[in-house]
């Protein structure tokens, strides 16, 4: 009995988390799409053409796999970020805490908010992409699974700020001062082996580097990193990102006296 | 069974400031309660931790028998709270609101749809129901808490300021609303300013002032402690200047007499000496604010005690 509620508990955050983002559409899925757009026609076909082939592929092609993820990591950090932190300076937060479901259930609502709106964008992108690439699947499994383990990360990642966050401002600094530079130099644009020999090495320690290099293994079957090695990241850190943002809401911080 | 018993509740905030100084309060269940004190006496940090919105520091709260600590899921899942500020999302639909809240309680979609139109009919909102929150007025945003708040169908349902800010016409609708869920079954706490609200609605009374409960009690028994009853006369024609000798009296303006009658004494008195001054009464009605009186007596003598 109680776990039938738990579902419908999450179904209704869901629910509420995908009408948030539907309702407000111009703000979540148009911009994404015309970005990506401006992307594939001035770094892919005008100077894409001029920097030739990146790993045998073309640089349009190189280049796809990491845009859709570059999509899919800020949609879904600041899906839940900017909900979760809204909820909390509009107090209705308040209609969660008050009612009988457990911490668990809060956080899943809020990640799979985020996860559905980073995979929407991700397919308008991929259909903005089939305009420009050829687009061809080496292995099915890992686009999907890298792309929702990285969906999931981000997505907690945006809860975390939004529960330590006291102002709009807030929410924004991560991702512009963090997100950003480590996404951009994350081997969107470019092959790890690109870079002289120190820079690899310091690259290493860019999670963004695993997770764009499992996600274009899946489209091109290159990668910089070893496969098992980028899904032991991917996991672990979600682990603990689940666990601390659990532990965070659980313990009030930030939204109980 | 007692809707909620509460044991040496504390609560310290940060700073050591000390909100609750370990109160105990019972309130039957079916019972319409009222939780009154002054601001800053600790009422909204008790509702606070029965809805799982503060931490306490000690003691013991139960719910139907459900202790907080050791059930808190079953505890929460009897309790609907309208809150003294509006807390919902400024932008989604009244429909929403409502449905999306039953939902957390684990009330199936279809159901919950259903059951909104019952609970926003009565609430005179369901003609608002695709209507965005943030564009109803303050009385009607209070009456979208009350319907939020009774979607899961509650057992006890706490009140914090419900009609503050509403309009005499659309409170009295509400006292009325209250009033029939109350006699549904449901345990009412309420908390308000408006006394006039507490004694025309609640059975019992408890009165809690810098944190500590310093009166619990019937509303009966609390009226009682009234050494000295006023009452307001209607006079027929205007009166310039009019002092009795009968009783203690105010002329509040040119047909309206005020008048204090200490308890047990007989109204006759006054009336007789009005008839030989040919000063017809049209109408008598008591003064509404007789609970406010004690209210102020009450909290004026925590004070003075304080202070020796």
């Amino acid at each position: 009995m109680i776990k039938a509620n738990y579902w419908i508990a999450l179904q209704s955050i869901v629910y509420k988390e995908c009408n948030r983002f539907l309702r407000i559409w111009v703000q979540t899925l148009v911009p994404p799409a015309i970005t990506m757009t401006l992307y594939f026609v001035v770094f892919g076909s005008l100077i894409g053409r001029r920097v030739g082939e990146v790993d045998g592929f073309e640089y349009v092609e190189f280049m796809m796999p990491g845009l859709i993820m570059l999509s899919v990591i800020n949609n879904a950090y600041s899906n839940v970020s900017s909900s979760f932190f809204s909820a909390k300076f509009q107090r209705n937060i308040e209609e969660l805490l008050v009612a009988p479901v457990p911490t668990w259930v809060i956080v899943w609502g809020y990640v799979l908010g985020g996860v559905l709106r980073a995979v929407l964008v991700g397919a308008i992108v991929t259909a903005v992409a089939l305009f420009f690439v050829d687009i061809q699947i080496h292995n099915f499994w890992v686009i999907v699974t890298t792309l929702l383990l990285t969906a999931i990360l981000f997505a907690l990642g945006g809860l975390i700020n939004a529960v330590y966050a006291k102002t709009f401002d807030d929410i924004s600094i991560v991702p512009t001062f963090i997100l950003s530079p480590l996404t951009y130099l994350g081997g969107v644009f470019f092959s790890v082996s690109m870079l002289p020999g120190f820079w690899q090495h310091v690259s290493q320690a860019n999670p963004i580097i695993y997770m764009v290099n499992a996600f274009r293994y899946g489209f091109l079957g290159i990668s910089d990193i070893n496969l098992t090695v980028a899904y032991s990241i991917l996991i672990g850190l979600t682990l603990v990102l689940f666990t601390t943002a659990t532990m965070l809401i659980k313990k009030g911080v930030g939204i109980r006296h | 069974m007692n809707a909620l018993e509460i044991s040496q509740l504390k609560k310290v905030y940060k700073g050591q400031v000390e909100a609750l100084k370990g109160i105990d309060l019972t309130v039957a269940e079916g019972d319409f309660f009222a939780l009154l004190g002054p601001n800053g006496a600790g009422k909204s940090t008790t509702i606070g931790i029965l809805t799982a919105l503060v931490n306490k520091t000690s003691g013991q709260v139960k719910v139907f028998g459900h202790d907080l600590d050791t059930e808190l899921e079953l505890a929460k899942s009897h309790i609907g709270l309208v809150p003294q500020e509006f807390n919902f999302n400024q932008f989604e639909t009244v429909q929403q609101i409502v449905v999306n809240q039953a939902g957390y309680y684990g009330v199936e979609r279809r159901i919950a749809i259903e059951r909104s139109e019952t609970y926003l009919k009565q609430t005179d909102l369901w003609e608002k129901r695709n209507t965005p929150a943030r564009n109803l007025s303050g009385g009607m945003k209070r009456r979208l808490m009350i319907a939020r708040a009774m979607m899961h169908q509650p057992k006890l349902l706490i009140l914090d300021e419900p009609t503050a800010g509403v309009d005499i016409e659309i409170r009295r609708s509400m006292w009325k609303f209250l009033q029939e869920i109350n006699q549904s079954g449901v345990t009412i706490i309420l908390t308000t300013h408006y006394l006039e609200e507490a004694e025309s609605l609640c059975r019992n009374i408890a009165i809690i002032d810098k944190g500590l409960i310093i009166e619990n009690t019937s509303m009966k028994a609390l009226l009682s402690k009234l050494s000295v009853e006023t009452f307001i006369l209607d006079l027929a024609k205007d009166v310039n200047e009019l002092t009795l000798t009968s009783a203690k009296s105010q002329l509040v303006d040119a047909h309206t007499l005020q008048v204090e009658i200490n308890k047990g004494e007989a109204l006759n008195q006054v009336f007789a000496e009005l008839s030989n001054l040919g000063i017809k009464v049209l109408s008598m009605r008591n003064k509404s604010n007789r609970l406010e009186e004690l209210f102020v007596n009450l909290v004026e003598q925590g004070k003075q005690q304080e202070s020796v």
